[in-house]
């Protein structure tokens, strides 16, 4: 609570996220090839705070973010962010499951973000100082962002998604890969983030992450939701028959 | 390091485009390989560049080139030795007026071993006669200069059809002097050289002299200055100082002193 | 045979007596090659990048047009190149024929595409791995395109090295327009093609032999450079 102020200067969207929802998929189509993998989809996520998607793989829970994210269009149907159809990239950020850097040092990735975000000249090593304490990384700043380890990389790649003050951040499985430790140092970010007023979406498998960070869960199973409850709901008692074997750690077919 | 690369690039590119316009007291000569192999030019430019202060560009090609270049007006003064396309080439109006500069002799160079029986001959046409009749290998240039249409005069004063036989013992280079010297001494052909080419070839091998003295054989140099009715941006005035310079006494001298072994490679005949 | 070693005697007699001459010849030849690989750079680098990440109708096609130029014959080019500057030609009045600027013009029409198919091949590769974090970037094209040049820049050196290596040895084109003017035009290739005309073989090796120890030379300090400056930087 003590960072709150220098939290909010660095990490608050200019526009609150909220005039953007409730998002909405309305009857949303997508296929690879022969392959339908959404055909029909509706779903809305109407809060600000955390969502969590959850499913088995193959559910679709990645393309439904990148639909989110505009990096994929549907068919047909719509994706709505409130009453516009599609919110300004610059306004949402997005950590992959595996890290893309560029072969640069750490500070320079920053630095690279910020100049794509528009920030302006001058205020680009500030903010990427920021950034970097804000995940811990100043030692690093010089570093070959290539040669960090795996956990350092993804906290990197979180720090560069917020480097321009997105109001919505959506992550794909952003710890799959690390141990509790890094986990932690991620899911502290996340939170921060949230507090300023950032709309977070996060694809996880993590129970624990889940409980620990989303304040919903919107579960997906072969290309349809079929529920959105209260996380600590979800968790105890899932509404539908999938999500709670899923929960239960036994084969979805 | 991008900014530095421009800079340096700027830099070159300046430096080129000035050293391209710098000297302003510069004419361009067309003129062909075998002159300047002679090493003739230079001899003779710093002469002029002393006297005169004018720079001379010599571009060295064959003479059908050199003739066509300055018929585009990529040239202020022709020097080539081919008269009767150096006439056509005044005739046509791209030139001002053709004057005789200096001459010296084509020889017939060939391999040590002479399997033409033909060295110490001082009949050319003869020679040639026995060079096809013994289907000797011959190396022609056959790239339509002055060398190569002397040599077709002489085939044809032999009545020797060449064409049929062109790819047997008769091979065409399509090339200039050295280069043809090189592939005829390579296969151990005849050539028809001029004097000067050979005597400044570098590569002879075991090759000597085996016909010269005929008067046949004679090589006359012509210069023209390029007419500025067809070429405005002719530079007329520092051309004809060219021209003049060549034909006087002080050229003509100079030529004369271009010795190399201790012979004249050159014998200056303006006027004459 | 005995050619081969005259021409190393020589190639060090030529270098010990440091000939101005030889030096003259030798700064242009640098002076003309650099000049045009640096401006083929400047053009070919985006003109790659903007081949490799654009998509649309054609694109193979001119991907294998560009490749294709990469085997313009050098005195197919001088000789175009000639019948524009000339004095009979279109832009004659540059009077840039006869001339080194005409000759860096030439190497930059041959060396250009090189560096920009080269350049498209290992873009195009970078891109595959970056696509999606730029996109979900917001990145424009033109920033696409920096992004993907300063990223690929060592693999690009080695591009640059190619068109380097084809302007050295080029000679085709250099004689055509620039006359192998003795002090004006003559650079190492064309000195070599004059020497061999006049049947000095051996002096001929020897400047070859000199042409290819600088060509190495300026390998060698270009691996140096972008060994030091990775070892700064990163993989």
């Amino acid at each position: 609570m003590l960072k709150m102020n220098s939290d909010l200067a660095l990490l608050a969207p200019a526009k609150p996220f909220s005039e953007y929802l409730p998002i909405q998929f309305d009857g949303v189509h997508l296929s690879f090839g022969k392959h339908h993998i959404f055909s029909n989809l509706t779903l809305e996520i109407g809060a600000q705070g955390i969502t969590a998607i959850m499913g088995p793989n193959g559910a679709g829970k990645s393309l439904i973010l990148r639909l989110l994210a505009g990096l994929l269009m549907p068919e047909q149907g719509s994706v709505r962010f409130n009453t516009l159809s599609r919110v300004p990239r610059d306004q949402i950020g997005f950590v992959f499951q595996r890290p893309v850097l560029l072969r640069r040092s750490v500070q320079d990735n920053l630095l690279h973000a910020l100049a794509i975000a528009g920030v302006e000249r001058g205020q680009r090593p500030f903010r990427a100082d920021a950034l970097l304490e804000l995940g811990g990384m100043q030692h690093l700043a010089k570093s070959p962002a290539r040669k960090l380890s795996g956990g350092e990389q993804q906290r990197l790649t979180l720090l560069r998604a917020l480097a321009a003050k997105p109001g919505l951040l959506i992550l794909d499985e952003p710890s799959a890969s690390l141990d509790p430790q890094a986990t932690a140092l991620i899911e502290n970010i996340v939170l921060r983030a949230s507090q300023c007023g950032v709309k977070v979406i996060v694809v996880t498998h993590d129970q624990g992450q889940a409980a620990r960070l989303s304040d919903e869960v919107m579960f997906v199973h072969k290309g349809r939701v079929h529920a959105i409850q209260a996380t600590h709901e979800f968790l105890k008692t899932p509404a539908s028959r999938e999500a709670k074997a899923y929960l239960a750690g036994e084969l979805l077919i | 390091m991008t900014k530095k690369i421009r800079l340096v690039t700027a830099l070159l590119a300046t430096g080129l485009f000035a050293q391209a316009h710098a000297a302003d007291k510069f004419i361009i000569v067309q003129s062909t390989t075998s002159t300047q192999n002679s090493g003739l030019f230079d001899h003779l430019l710093p002469a002029f560049k002393a006297e005169t202060g004018i720079e001379v560009r010599v571009v060295a090609v064959g003479t059908g080139q050199a003739l066509k270049n300055a018929q585009n007006c990529d040239g202020d003064v022709v020097l080539v030795h081919a008269k009767a396309a150096e006439e056509k080439f005044v005739a046509d109006g791209y030139g001002v007026k053709r004057l005789d500069v200096m001459y010296n002799d084509f020889v017939v160079v060939g391999p040590g071993n002479d399997p033409a029986g033909v060295a110490g001959s001082k009949e050319v046409v003869k020679s040639f006669k026995a060079i096809a009749d013994k289907q000797a290998l011959f190396a022609s240039r056959g790239d339509d200069s002055g060398t190569h249409k002397k040599e077709q005069q002489l085939w044809k004063a032999a009545n020797v059809d060449v064409k049929a036989a062109s790819g047997k013992w008769y091979r065409e280079t399509g090339s200039g002097m050295g280069a043809t010297l090189n592939t005829g001494v390579g296969m151990g052909a005849y050539v028809l050289a001029d004097r000067a080419s050979w005597i400044a070839f570098g590569n002879k091998g075991n090759f000597k002299i085996a016909v010269e003295g005929d008067p046949t054989l004679f090589n006359q140099y012509g210069v023209i200055a390029v007419n500025p009715a067809k070429c405005p941006n002719v530079k007329t005035d520092l051309g004809n100082t060219f021209v003049n310079w060549l034909v006087s006494p002080k050229g003509q001298a100079t030529i004369a002193g271009f010795k190399q072994n201790g012979q004249s490679l050159f014998f200056p005949n303006a006027g004459k | 045979m005995q050619d081969f070693s005259l021409a190393f005697v020589q190639a060090f007699t030529l270098i010990g007596q440091a000939d101005p001459t030889l030096i003259d010849i030798i700064a242009l030849s640098l002076q003309v090659t650099f000049t045009a690989v640096s401006i083929a750079c400047l053009l070919g680098f985006p003109i790659g990048a903007a081949l490799a990440i654009g998509r649309f109708p054609g694109r193979m096609l001119l991907v294998v047009f560009l490749n294709s130029l990469m085997g313009l014959p050098p005195v197919v080019v001088g000789l175009v190149i000639y019948l524009f500057l000339s004095a009979a030609g279109p832009l004659g009045f540059l009077q840039l024929l006869y001339t080194p600027t005409a000759m860096v013009i030439a190497q930059v029409v041959l060396v250009t595409p090189i560096v920009a198919a080269l350049a498209r091949q290992v873009i195009e590769d970078l891109y595959g791995e970056y696509d999606e974090m730029l996109r979900a970037m917001n990145a424009s094209r033109i920033q696409t395109i920096c992004t993907l040049i300063v990223d690929a820049r060592y693999s690009l050196l080695t591009s640059a090295l190619a068109g380097l290596g084809r302007a050295l040895a080029e000679v085709g084109a250099v004689i055509i327009v620039g006359g192998n003017i003795a002090n004006v035009t003559r650079v190492m290739t064309t000195t070599i093609a004059l020497e061999t005309s006049k049947g000095e073989l051996a002096l001929a090796l020897g400047l070859g032999i000199i042409l290819i120890v600088l060509s190495i030379l300026i390998n060698a300090g270009l691996f140096l450079l972008k060994n030091s400056a990775q070892k700064r930087a990163y993989a």
